[in-house]
């Protein structure tokens, strides 16, 4: 079988404009900036990886066939395209705008997070790297990178803050079944920012014979280039759909802001349609008022971390604050880059829900569409339903339902005090 | 001529190895520091790297990530760390310090800021890990004027493109990473980091001490051997771990601590 590449798929790698067209969204530039934000900022052992990683993805980013064999297994392993369903009931609960849904939980395991990993596992392989790491929240990118690992026999090493193995173990058992070896970090908050550090570490001393698959849009330059070029098919996918369905593009798209991967990867085709208003929903646990939350773009400030300089939760003295959510994906001080310098150019805005908020999002699609959602994806559904709210009927907007909620069912019956 | 280049000069001319220890500002707390940096140059230290504790240091290996995070329990900040300096200076104005840490808390304080505190302080140096070459355009302009060094590492991995680049932005010495790893792994492959340091000496003129892996005498000959000198880091953090917040200690007790230098101090002068 063939699979055709359009022209605009080889080239919207990096600008989605052939070259001399650039514009100001086409970033980031050489050295991996969005403005003052990004860029590679690693130990020294690190940087001969990252710069030969970005050599290699930017001439992949060119050939068509590369993007064939990923568009192929997106369609026949990853089950693409996902579908774009109108929440009815749920618009009806609202009273305004409809509520139209970007079924990313449909995917193979789950979640959006497969889309970048199969995209990063197709480098891995083209670079002879045999052996797989990846740092894990909620589990899910744990999950999709022990997919393709198994898929493709290499090992894979997944790094897991040992708070979160407690609160996600579904996911550590999947990832075990899948034949990934699963390691506890016990250092510092034990969260995800702390299995980064020490995937980090990881590559460092395996730098030969390792391929770091990072699962967010952040880290350093190329991987918030090449995280967003892979997750970038759930919106070009829902501007399609949306032309098909509803004869035009949504007045407003919604996605909630870990790292930022699902959230770039629907917002960025959209970027120069200057009507689509763009809504980035972080983590607000208790309420940003209590500082017990995972908002650095709604409420901290630009620092270095991971590699890239971007909105983060820091304290005067430049350490990093523990974060709070209720979901495990989300419990991160950083934000990919780019998001950042959308930010400050005003193109996105970005919001936050609360725990509770989230919650309630989860009951309520739940019981009136019978689509459980990840906690993560919830936040968007919480926003996005107070949104809709305020706007008139005959405006749309397009959700990223970025994951399904199978691995929150023990969270959720814990908030209810119920064992399962 | 800096302080430290003229001590790295001076005992170049000697024919004598430089001995730099590596400690975490304020492990296991803040007032036991500069006690315990005139006890490493008593013990034989040339010049000191200081750590600035960090949250989240990517580089390190457990002894010094657990060294940063006693630092932190005691609320060590980059504020403290240069008033550390400021008082071992009050004794000590020989000694060159380097302060060595991750970019966010400096980015944080403001690079003038920093700058302009580091050098009334007494600073000679700094080294940013998490700081590559190409993006160090704003740090430079604060430092520089100052006549802080500016210290970067190369590593096994480094490309010859890189390590061009990483000599010119170098003043004070170049700091080589002896393996692929973290601080306090182990050395495995001396033959190439001798033909690596070889190489190094045919692109530059800076002073090449080397680092990471160095625990003992033994390890720290073999590497002075091929070398400008070593810096020794983790063996030492592993030593002052056993310190006690709270307790008092008398001068010969941090010598005890300290003793790992003193011992490698003298391997390196019998050699
Ligand atoms: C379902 C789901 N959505 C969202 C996220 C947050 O990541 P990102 O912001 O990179 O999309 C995660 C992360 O684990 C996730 O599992």
């Amino acid at each position: 079988m063939r699979y055709t590449v359009s022209e605009s798929q080889v080239v919207h790698a990096g600008s989605g404009l052939p070259a001399g067209q650039e514009d100001q969204f086409s970033g980031p530039d050489l050295h991996g900036h969005f403005g003052r934000y990004g860029g590679a900022f690693v130990g020294e052992t690190l940087v001969a990886a990252v710069e030969e990683l970005d050599r290699v993805y930017s001439k992949m980013a060119l050939d068509p066939a590369f993007w064939a064999e990923f568009d192929k297994d997106l369609k026949h392993y990853v089950g693409r395209p996902s579908p774009l369903y109108l929440a009815e009931r749920l618009t009806a609960r609202y009273g305004g705008a409809q509520i139209v849904l970007k079924r990313e939980d449909l995917n193979h395991t789950g979640a959006h997070k497969i889309n970048n990993t199969i995209g990063q596992a197709l480098l891995a392989k083209f670079m002879g790297k045999p052996r797989i790491i990846a740092e894990t929240g909620a589990g899910q990118h744990g999950v999709a990178s022990a997919t393709v690992a198994a898929r493709l026999g290499l090992e894979c090493h997944v790094y897991m803050g040992a708070d979160d193995i407690k609160r996600q173990s579904a996911n550590v058992y999947r990832m075990k079944l899948l034949g990934a070896n699963v390691i506890a970090v016990e250092s510092g908050s034990r969260t995800l920012k702390d299995a980064l550090n020490e995937a980090l570490r990881d590559w460092a001393t395996n730098v030969d014979n390792t391929y770091y698959i990072i699962g967010t849009a952040a880290g350093p330059h190329p991987y918030p280039r090449m995280v967003r070029d892979f997750q970038a098919v759930i919106g070009r996918e829902a501007r399609e759909q949306s032309q098909e369905q509803f004869g035009r593009l949504p007045d407003a798209l919604v996605a909630c802001v870990g790292g930022g991967s699902n959230a770039i990867g629907l917002f960025h085709p959209f970027l120069r349609d200057a009507d689509v208003a763009m809504y980035g929903v972080e983590a607000g646990g208790d309420g940003l008022e209590t500082g017990r939350h995972a908002a650095p773009l709604s409420a901290g400030r630009p620092g270095v971390l991971h590699g890239n300089r971007t909105y983060l939760m820091t304290d005067d003295a430049g350490q990093i604050l523990d974060t709070h959510s209720v979901s495990a994906g989300l419990d991160y001080p950083g934000v990919g880059p780019e998001h950042s310098w959308l930010k400050d150019i005003h193109r996105v805005n970005y919001v936050a829900a609360t725990d509770k908020e989230a919650l309630t999002a989860f009951r309520d699609l739940t019981r009136l569409e019978g689509i459980i959602p990840a906690l993560e994806s919830s936040h968007a559904v919480a926003y996005a339903c107070k949104l809709a709210a305020d706007m008139p009927r005959d405006k749309f907007i397009v959700v990223n339902l970025s994951g399904r909620g199978d691995k929150d069912i023990h969270t959720v019956a814990g908030i209810d005090g119920i064992t399962i | 001529m800096s302080r430290i280049s003229k001590i790295i000069a001076s005992l170049q001319a000697q024919n004598k190895k430089v001995l730099i220890p590596y400690l975490v500002a304020g492990d296991p707390e803040k007032g036991l520091t500069v006690q315990l940096m005139h006890a490493l140059v008593k013990s034989g230290a040339h010049i000191i790297e200081l750590g600035i504790p960090f949250s989240d240091p990517s580089s390190d290996g457990t002894v010094i990530q657990l060294g940063g995070e006693r630092a932190l329990r005691q609320g060590t900040t980059l504020l403290d760390v240069l008033a550390m300096v400021t008082e071992f200076r009050t004794t000590d104005q020989q000694t060159p310090i380097v302060l060595m840490g991750y970019l966010n808390p400096i980015e944080i304080m403001g690079y003038e800021t920093f700058a302009a505190a580091a050098h009334t302080a007494g600073v000679d140096g700094v080294l940013v890990v998490d700081l590559p070459a190409y993006e160090c355009d704003e740090l430079f302009a604060a430092v520089r004027p100052r006549g802080i060094d500016t210290i970067f590492l190369v590593a096994p991995t480094t490309t010859a493109a890189r390590e061009a680049a990483i000599c010119e932005n170098s003043t004070g010495y170049l700091y080589y990473v002896s393996l692929k790893g973290v601080t306090g792994a182990a050395i495995t492959d001396k033959t190439a980091i001798r033909d690596k340091i070889s190489h190094l000496r045919t692109i530059t003129n800076l002073p090449v001490v080397v680092g990471f892996g160095i625990k003992d005498a033994e390890s720290a000959r073999d590497m002075a051997d091929i070398s400008d000198g070593v810096i020794v880091g983790s063996a030492l953090v592993d030593s002052i771990s056993h310190l006690q917040v709270g307790r008092r200690y008398s001068e010969d007790e941090l010598m005890e601590v300290v003793s790992v230098i003193a011992i490698i101090s003298e391997a390196l002068k019998k050699h």
